[in-house]
């Protein structure tokens, strides 16, 4: 099957795109969440199960504990205690643990073991989907239902000391707190003390019921060295002090007649044998959790401690101190807690917890009629509701007890088989549908590689042998190896995969095309080796790199490489930056050879030279059409113009680069748009605005129709009035009283003015098509481009906040100098003019003041023009002002290769298959590098974020790749 | 004759070598809490002090510099004034190309300085030792196939390691390590030595080990 370029590039752009979806899908999984968005009330509990009559009562039964003391370790890993170790570091708490009224178990947590959502499972109970951390890393307050919040609500004063976290996760929560930073992680000392200092005091005051303090001394002595360090030892002892003198005051304080207090020690991860934390090795999920109070029976030697899931504290929690569980805790309640309550009210906690889990169950999934544990629930809450019948009835005899008994297991199975068929659905990786998709991307990726010397040859054809391996056996073989995996792999798991939860159709249609993609893959590649015999294809010999060749591809291949450490991921701008600047001083260096040969000194980046091509000659007769004529300068001035274009291309940068401070290292800087912004500045961000929209209207106009033309103006003078409706600049002739409106009047002002101006452009673009002059089409087709191009830069103006202006100014200067004097002049071909634009391009993302942090995407821009939140285009104008760099520099860039005039054809054409290429590496290298890095350490801050911005990049490529197949569809 | 040259060229470079190991130890032993990430900037200045007065006593020495025409006081003083005015300028010119790379504009700007300071000595200088202040020289040097002897290839080689040591030595810097050598401009001036000693070390080998292609037009 022969395929253009630009029609090669788009197909596999959109394969890519399915193939990343099907990864984000697998890598993201779909969080669990009940229906109802309010957090659980006392009053929607469940009433007590009575068979025959109407329900008795729904009253709670009474709380168990008065006080609960809860002190959580940082990275305390379960041998730490029940270990060997446990009786030299900690002897009082293991003491407790083995002669003392307590209970222990070692509680599972899920990976990633990092501390805040780990917090985030043992308050609220649920397993935080991955998708739902990313999403909400701007905002890290919890929303959802939470012990801590139940307990407030219900009256609970709550102290809190340490890690601060809690403090951002719970603000407003608590009646005391101190929270101490972790960001010094150095620091093993002061952390502690910070937390230790305010014992004694809170400890003899009577104002408060609940206390959580959280160590991180342990944890950061972990981080520096290891969890059999020197230092481990004296900080346990230190951790065991401070049990004792809990205990011993809480002991002491015990009154009679009142309810027993209850202590939690607990951990929120483990630590693995090298000190970090954050995977899924067995030292750091497994953490102890030891629950103290007069209450329970004393123990009488060490036990085996039993497992636990870390959520099930939450509920077991909630229900000893009569709250209402939360809504989408997955846990269940430890049964030993309850042991001392009458067998009603075990039952009664039971029930609670069952209903809880069953409408979580029925929220999230649909098939909730065919699990087990639903059933089983049912069927138990019958049972209940006749024992209750049989207990009213004043029934005492033994029968009743071992039917109690009976249930009470029946209840517990049910339990567990519930809470595991939810939490199977959380907080896992997908890893077969992972797989699928990465492999889809990697075919692509080869496929394009191995299409380079063909996509980028004369004819800018691809020749894909698709036909050839239908038919051949391998193709066969795969297919049925392919289907054997899916049907063995989708029987077998107990994980719910995406991929075989699709109909299976679709799987197999999936399965049949990768196949034939291998197999045209093989065949692709077999072209390439050469068969003996006959002679030797001309290769390579006549492929002579230039420094600005290796340049660009040394810079493409080690930001790829970057993405690999998360600084460079948090600090991609910071590439960008530095890769263009030396882009612009090898081009000037160019430039200098261009127009001195030896009469001044090059650029001082470069100490080789190479022999100047010698097309200067052929410059003078080419010139028929001169960029220095029509941009009205003399043609003298023109080599000081090209010589200037590169230095003032780097001026821009930098000034742009100090407008918006992003990345995290440096984003607290201050910066220029701050200093815009403040308020005392409106005078100048005002006469900045106006003069960066009077320069987009000099370089935009030149090549629109009239009536495009007057029609920029009116929209360029409706975005100032529109900034200054919103109050962010001042109209010279403003009154002081006006009031601030949302501007709505304005910006839809404007966009009739986008619509027009894409409608002419379009309209010239259709009617190019059917001119019969070849010299009157091409005209007009490029005149169309550039409206299309001009309505874009309009909606990018209106969009962009009064501060960003100049970045889109910049932008333009920089594309129109460039075009006129270098790429033009300096005889750049397609492929490098490309690897520039999307340099320029990636470059001009981050100018903006997007970083890789989702909190940066402006979310404002959905409301310009629109009264209320309507989703689609809100969504398509956020993503569109986000990624306005990259598709101004797409589109000048077809603006441009269509706009060459012998080999406009063949240049689109390479330039799309630059740009999936220039894409696709990156994409493929990342999405492979995220899920050898799935348990590190920064998944979710760092990586998870930045494969979001991926894969909404590779969808905004694609995009522009098919506006270039449109473009490149005329040729004959 | 060529060996001679290799030679003497080999010995040349290595003086130069041991004089920034020499001015990294000396102030060890002199001054008082010396350290090369601690005080960075007295580490830099010893090493471009150091630079510039061996490199300027062996190409006096070794007379490479080319044979002036007018042996005059005048001539020498005002060669000697431009000599210094190229370095003051070529020390503006790295200043700025610095800071359109992103450094900070204001403040630090003496440490800025004083890398493009080092920049200047390890090439500007040696380029001003072995060429004279002859820009025509220079840009037939720097072009390419513009070498006419050792020398020449010597330059060309160090200056290009120098200046791609700093690009280099800039890389670290957005790490999150907080290592002391992260800070501006350590980690670049560092790159720059060991760039310029890497130019030093492969210039004799280079020229040795390409010696057949390399024919040098006759003076
Ligand atoms: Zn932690
Ligand atoms: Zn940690």
């Amino acid at each position: 099957m022969r395929l253009s370029s630009s029609v090669f590039a788009s197909f596999c752009l959109l394969i890519e795109l399915l193939g990343i979806a099907l990864f984000l899908r697998g890598f993201f999984p779909v969080p669990v969440k009940s229906s109802l968005s309010s957090k659980s009330k006392l009053s929607d509990l469940p009433a007590e199960p009575l068979a025959g009559n109407s329900p008795n009562s729904t009253k709670v039964p009474p709380p168990l504990f008065k006080r609960v003391v809860i002190i959580l370790i940082d990275a305390l890993r379960e041998d730490f205690i029940f270990g060997p170790n446990g009786k030299r570091f900690m002897p009082y708490t293991r003491h407790i643990v083995e002669r003392g009224s307590s209970h222990s178990f070692i509680a599972k947590a899920r990976p990633p073991t990092v501390t805040m959502p780990r917090i985030k499972a043992l308050t609220t109970g649920s397993i935080p989907g991955f998708i739902d951390v990313v999403m909400n890393l701007n905002s890290p307050a919890v929303l959802e239902d939470n012990v801590i919040w139940q307990a407030k609500n219900s009256g609970k004063r709550i102290i809190f000391y340490g890690d601060d976290t809690w403090v951002r996760l719970f603000p407003k929560h608590f009646m005391e707190y101190d929270g101490t930073t972790s960001f010094f992680v150095s620091d093993y000392t002061e952390v502690d003390n910070n937390v230790t200092r305010h014992l004694d005091s809170t400890l003899k005051r009577d104002d408060w019921d609940v206390l959580i303090l959280h160590y991180l001394g342990l944890d950061h002595i972990g981080h520096i060295s290891g969890p059999h360090s020197s230092l481990i030892g004296p900080k346990l002892l230190e951790m065991d002090d401070v049990i004792k003198k809990i205990h011993a005051s809480l002991i002491s304080r015990e009154a009679e007649g009142t309810l027993p207090n209850l202590m939690v020690l607990c951990s929120d991860h483990g630590m693995s044998e090298t000190g970090s934390h954050g995977g899924s090795s067995e030292p750091e999920i497994s953490t102890p959790l030891i629950l103290i109070s007069p209450l329970f029976q004393r123990k009488v030697g060490l036990e085996q401690p039993a497992m636990v899931e870390q959520v099930d504290l939450a509920p077991t929690l909630a229900l000893a101190l009569a709250l209402p569980i939360s809504q989408n805790s997955v846990g269940r309640l430890i049964p030993a807690v309850f042991e001392e309550a009458s067998l009603r009210e075990q039952l009664r906690f039971l029930h609670m917890n069952g209903h809880q889990l069953s409408s979580l169950l029925r929220d999230s999934n649909p098939n909730f009629h065919k699990e087990d544990g639903y059933e089983q629930f049912r069927m138990a809450e019958k049972t209940h509701g006749n024992w209750m019948k049989l207990y009213m009835d004043g029934n005492t005899s033994e029968v009743l007890g071992n039917m109690g008994k009976k249930l009470l297991k029946q209840y517990l199975e049910a339990l567990q088989a519930m809470s595991a068929a939810l939490s199977k659905q959380l907080g896992k990786y997908d890893m077969y549908s992972m797989i699928v998709g990465m492999s889809l991307i990697l075919q692509v990726l080869v496929l394009l590689v191995l299409a380079m010397p063909e996509a980028l040859s004369r004819a800018a054809c691809v020749d894909v042998p698709v036909a050839s391996a239908f038919l051949s056996l391998p193709f066969y073989l795969l297919c049925l190896l392919g289907s054997s995996i899916h049907v063995l792999v989708c029987t077998s798991a107990e994980a719910s995969c995406y991929f075989c939860s699709l109909p299976w159709l679709l799987a197999f249609t999936a399965i049949l095309f990768s196949s034939a993609l291998l197999c045209s893959l093989v065949a692709m590649a077999a072209r390439y080796v050469p068969i003996p015999g006959s002679p030797q294809p001309k290769t390579s010999s006549d492929w002579t790199l230039s420094e600005l060749d290796i340049l660009l591809l040394t810079g493409t291949v080690g930001h790829t490489l970057s993405l690999g450490a998360s600084s460079f991921v948090e600090e991609e701008h910071q590439t960008w930056y530095f890769l263009l600047n030396t882009l612009c001083l090898a081009v000037f260096q160019d430039v200098c050879r261009k127009y001195f040969r030896e009469r001044r000194r090059p650029g001082d980046d470069e100490e080789d030279d190479p022999l100047l091509p010698s097309i200067a000659e052929e410059d003078a007769s080419q010139a028929t059409f001169s960029p220095a004529a029509e941009l009205g300068v003399s043609v003298g001035s023109e080599k000081w113009l090209a010589l200037s274009t590169p230095i003032l291309t780097l001026a821009c940068c930098r000034l742009l680069r100090s407008l918006n401070q992003t990345g995290v290292q440096w984003a607290h800087l201050p910066d220029l748009s701050h200093w815009l912004n403040s308020g005392d500045h409106k005078v100048v961000l005002s006469l900045l605005a106006a003069l960066s929209l009077l320069l987009i209207f000099l370089l935009v106009q030149r090549r629109c129709s009239l009536v495009s033309k007057i029609a920029l103006a009116l929209g360029l003078l409706g975005v100032y009035s529109y900034r200054a409706a919103v109050g962010n600049v001042l109209f010279p002739w403003q009154h002081s009283g006006r009031s601030i409106s949302k501007g709505t009047g304005e910006a839809r002002f404007v966009y009739i003015f986008i619509l027009g101006i894409l409608f002419t452009g379009v309209k010239d673009l259709l009617r190019s098509q059917v001119m019969s002059s070849a010299v009157e089409g091409r005209r007009l087709k490029s005149r169309g481009l550039w409206e299309v191009y001009s309505g874009v830069v309009l909606l990018v103006a209106l969009l962009f906040r009064a501060h960003n202006l100049p970045t889109l100014a910049c932008c333009l200067l920089i594309q129109t100098l460039m075009a006129q004097f270098i790429w033009k002049k300096l005889h750049y071909d397609a492929a490098q003019t490309t690897i520039m634009h999307y340099w320029f391009g990636q470059a001009f993302f981050y100018f903006q003041g997007n970083s890789n942090n989702i909190a940066t995407v402006d979310i404002s821009v959905g409301f310009v023009g629109l009264e209320s939140y309507v989703e689609a285009p809100a969504v398509f104008l956020t993503a569109f002002s986000t990624y306005a760099g990259p598709l101004l520099w797409a589109c000048h860039l077809v603006c441009y290769l269509s706009s060459e005039r012998d080999r406009a054809a063949l240049s689109l054409g390479h330039g799309s298959y630059c740009f999936a290429l220039l894409r696709s590496v990156p994409a493929v290298f990342y999405v492979v590098l995220v899920t050898a890095l799935r348990y590190h350490l920064f998944i979710w801050s760092v990586f998870s974020p930045k494969l979001l911005y991926e894969a909404m990049h590779t969808l905004v490529t694609a995009a522009v790749c098919l506006f270039f197949t449109f473009m490149d569809q005329d040729r004959t | 004759m060529w060996d001679v040259e290799i030679r003497g060229m080999a010995s040349a470079h290595a003086i130069i070598a041991a004089s920034i190991f020499m001015a990294t130890i000396m102030p060890a032993v002199l001054v008082e809490k010396f350290s090369v990430y601690g005080t960075h900037l007295v580490w830099l200045y010893s090493v471009a002090g150091s630079v510039a007065v061996v490199n300027i006593a062996v190409f006096w020495l070794l007379g490479i510099s080319p044979p002036t025409k007018k042996n005059t006081l005048s001539y020498k003083l005002s060669k000697l004034f431009r000599s210094c005015v190229y370095f003051l300028l070529s020390c503006l010119f790295f200043h700025t190309v610095v800071v359109l790379y992103g450094a900070p504009l204001l403040e630090s700007a003496l440490e800025t300085f004083s890398l493009a300071v080092l920049l200047s000595t390890f090439t500007t200088l040696r380029c001003l030792c072995i060429l004279g202040p002859n820009v025509q020289a220079w840009i037939r040097v720097f072009s390419r196939d513009g070498a006419m002897s050792v020398w020449d290839t010597s330059l060309q080689i160090t200056t290009g390691c120098s200046v791609v040591g700093a690009w280099l030595g800039a890389f670290p810097i957005p790490l999150d390590w907080d290592r002391p050598w992260q800070v501006w401009p350590i980690s670049c001036s560092l790159g720059t030595t060991i760039g310029f000693l890497t130019g030093l070390l492969t210039a004799p080998l280079w020229i040795r080990w390409h010696r057949k292609q390399l024919t040098y037009k006759l003076k």
